[in-house]
């Protein structure tokens, strides 16, 4: 129904049954004025979301003695902290540490989530439903309980001030994309898989070739969520590469090292406009994925919800 | 899920062997069996190392004194557990955590609810609105730490330059012991879109029909809301509070960002106030290297999350509504 007959609708329906009389009651407010509400609120929340950013924004362009103001236009504006960074501090090396590991985490979880959650979506095998519900038990163990032990597996493996604990675990899957996975898998036409095999393909390559393919939608909700959550990871980075010299530090780990850096309390000379910078820096990133896969961090999030 | 997982199974044995339907037991295909075996094998030796090794290496550990230099471990029964109980730090640590998590879980889920409730009546700007609440949550946490370690500053913060020109006086968030964890809930806060598109999604899912009945009967805006959209958004709310509330136990990065960064144990204004539960396990383990004790926390912290889990779902078993459900 359009905007436009919805008045002349509410109006027969009063006229012929005064029964329906809550829809034309004269004190009730007009559509368009609530949803006019509606809108000034969220702007008024809006603002409120956004204003850390412009003041990031504001603050990263600030000079030293500036930046405890909180004035959003900075004067005078001082571009020169965006070249001046790269020198206070090895932002670059941090960035592309965490870019690589990123990267790795989230090819490697998506890939061998994949692999698992095709495993139980498709096959039949003893004891499958009882292993996939091990698979969602997992979800809720808190990860300190393996923290000690994991970091001791990887001393074992003489692993530890490598990048490699931060990425490594990921080749084993993940409960939560197992799940994302599987749940997307089962949506698939069976047909077409056993059509794939009485054509004679092997169970390896119809995954590679038809499953894959067609789940590339949830496939890059992993990839994105997996990105985004190691690029967020502070704590492994804490446990792993905390010892190792500064320029291996994850930016994470480098942004938490320069917020202390420049602390009165440890000798700095609270020149927090070069930790501005930094966060700014390591927050474009995040932004710009989510501008290009905004419809896939939503979905994946909804879907998240699904499985209570 | 279960269902949604037999379904497909159902017709194809009812296709190929209709014989084997009254059957109790499904005879598996051996082919079938080892190929779903080897696709799941990378979980199944993830699980068999990180998963139940672990726990048990944690187990044992958590008896155990564990000696750094020589990576051995010597029994020494429950003194680890005893000693938990004697530790004002971890009093400390869990009643600041249970503080928090009181505080923040009921607020993130009021305010998502809220403004997914809001979003979901704006119409046509719903899309951009969700996009500018989503954003905080791209947000590395260092970021927001750095951020909010200026914004929430007692004396020039912006925060408290807000609250002024309403003639509030602010108080010192980072400094003062009872607004530490005010702060780190202003934090979670900022970031609760996550829980916002979860409510979003259950709301569109709320059948217009039992709005427009409940409208009929007379029903104002509390009450449709109240016996219509409650019942039938339950077991999101549901889903959430848990999830919420395990994230809640185990808040590390703010605080340890704002308070506890420092190498040689805290910045600035670090004391047992703004010791968090996950905070002084990582300080135990890592910069202590305390593995023995580190571990009978963690699993003084499993029990409590389990425990919590548990109260939660018996609670649900009562209010929350789910669709299609025989009772």
């Amino acid at each position: 129904m359009t905007a436009v007959d919805l008045p002349a609708a509410a109006a027969t329906a009063a006229a012929s049954a005064p029964n329906s009389a809550p829809r034309s009651r004269p004190g009730r407010v007009p559509k368009k004025v609530k949803r006019g509400i509606v809108v000034v609120v969220l702007l008024i929340f809006s603002a409120g979301f956004l204003y850390p950013f412009a003041w990031l924004l504001a603050a990263s362009l600030k000079t030293r003695g500036q930046v405890f103001n909180n004035s959003l236009a900075p004067n005078p504006i001082r571009w020169q902290n965006y070249a001046d960074i790269w020198r206070e501090l090895p932002l670059g090396h941090w960035m592309f540490t965490s870019i690589v590991i990123a990267s790795l985490a989230a090819i490697f979880v998506a890939v061998s989530s994949s692999l698992v959650a095709w495993g139980f979506a498709h096959f039949r095998f003893p004891l499958r439903n009882q292993l996939f519900t091990l698979v969602l038990a997992t979800m809720m163990l808190p990860a300190a309980v393996t923290m000690v032990p994991t970091y001791l597996i990887w001393k074992h493996l003489g692993a530890l001030g490598t990048w490699l604990p931060l990425f490594a675990g990921n080749l084993f899957g993940s409960a939560f994309y197992i799940f994302l996975q599987r749940q997307f898998f089962l949506g698939l036409p069976r047909d077409l898989f056993e059509a794939a095999r009485v054509d004679g393909a092997s169970y390896w390559r119809t995954f590679w070739q038809i499953v894959m393919p067609l789940s590339r939608p949830s496939f890059i909700i992993v990839l994105l969520f997996e990105f985004q959550a190691s690029w967020n990871n502070l704590q492994a980075a804490l446990i792993y590469l905390n010892t190792g010299s500064i320029e291996q530090f994850t930016a994470p780990l480098g942004i938490a090292y320069a917020m202390t850096k420049y602390s009165p309390t440890n000798g700095g000379h609270a020149d927090y406009q070069f930790v501005m910078v930094a966060a700014l820096l390591v927050t474009i990133p995040m932004l710009v994925l989510f501008s290009f896969g905004q419809r896939y961090f939503i979905e994946g999030v909804a879907t998240t919800g699904r499985k209570g | 899920m279960t269902q949604v997982a037999r379904q497909p199974e159902a017709g194809k044995v009812g296709k190929r062997a209709p014989a084997a339907k009254p059957r109790q037991r499904v005879k598996y295909n051996r082919r079938e069996t080892l190929a779903g075996l080897a696709f799941i094998s990378p979980w199944i030796v993830g699980f068999l190392v990180f998963t139940a090794g672990a726990m048990i290496y944690s187990l044992t550990l958590s008896f155990s004194k564990y000696n750094l230099a020589r990576g051995t471990m010597k029994p020494i029964g429950f003194e680890n557990y005893a000693d938990l109980f004697d530790d004002p730090k971890i009093v400390a640590a869990l009643s600041n955590t249970l503080i928090y998590t009181i505080m923040a879980v009921p607020l993130e889920i009021i305010v998502a609810l809220g403004l997914a409730a809001l979003l979901n009546q704006a119409g046509r700007g719903a899309g951009f609105f969700r996009t500018v609440f989503y954003l905080p949550k791209m947000t590395p946490s260092v970021a927001t730490a750095s951020m909010f370690l200026l914004l929430l500053n007692g004396n020039t913060g912006a925060i408290n330059q807000f609250l002024g020109w309403f003639g509030i006086e602010g108080p010192q968030w980072l400094v003062d012991s009872d607004w530490i964890k005010p702060s780190i809930v202003l934090m979670t806060l900022w970031g609760v879109s996550g829980t916002m598109v979860i409510f979003l999604a259950a709301l569109k899912n709320v059948p217009r029909e039992l709005y427009e009945v409940a409208e009929l009967d007379g029903a104002g805006v509390l009450r449709r809301f109240t016996h219509v959209t409650l019942p039938m958004i339950s077991p999101a709310v549901f889903f959430n509070t848990v999830i919420l509330s395990i994230a809640a136990f185990q808040v590390f990065d703010q605080a340890y960002l704002l308070f506890w960064r420092d190498q040689s144990g805290g910045a600035a204004g670090a004391s047992d106030s703004s010791l968090f539960y996950a905070v002084y396990l990582f300080q135990q383990a890592f910069r202590r290297f305390n593995f023995g004790y580190a571990s009978a926390m963690a699993w003084l912290l499993f029990c409590i999350i389990m425990v919590v889990t548990a109260v939660q779902r018996v609670v649900s078993n009562r209010l929350v509504y789910y669709e299609g459900e025989v009772k």
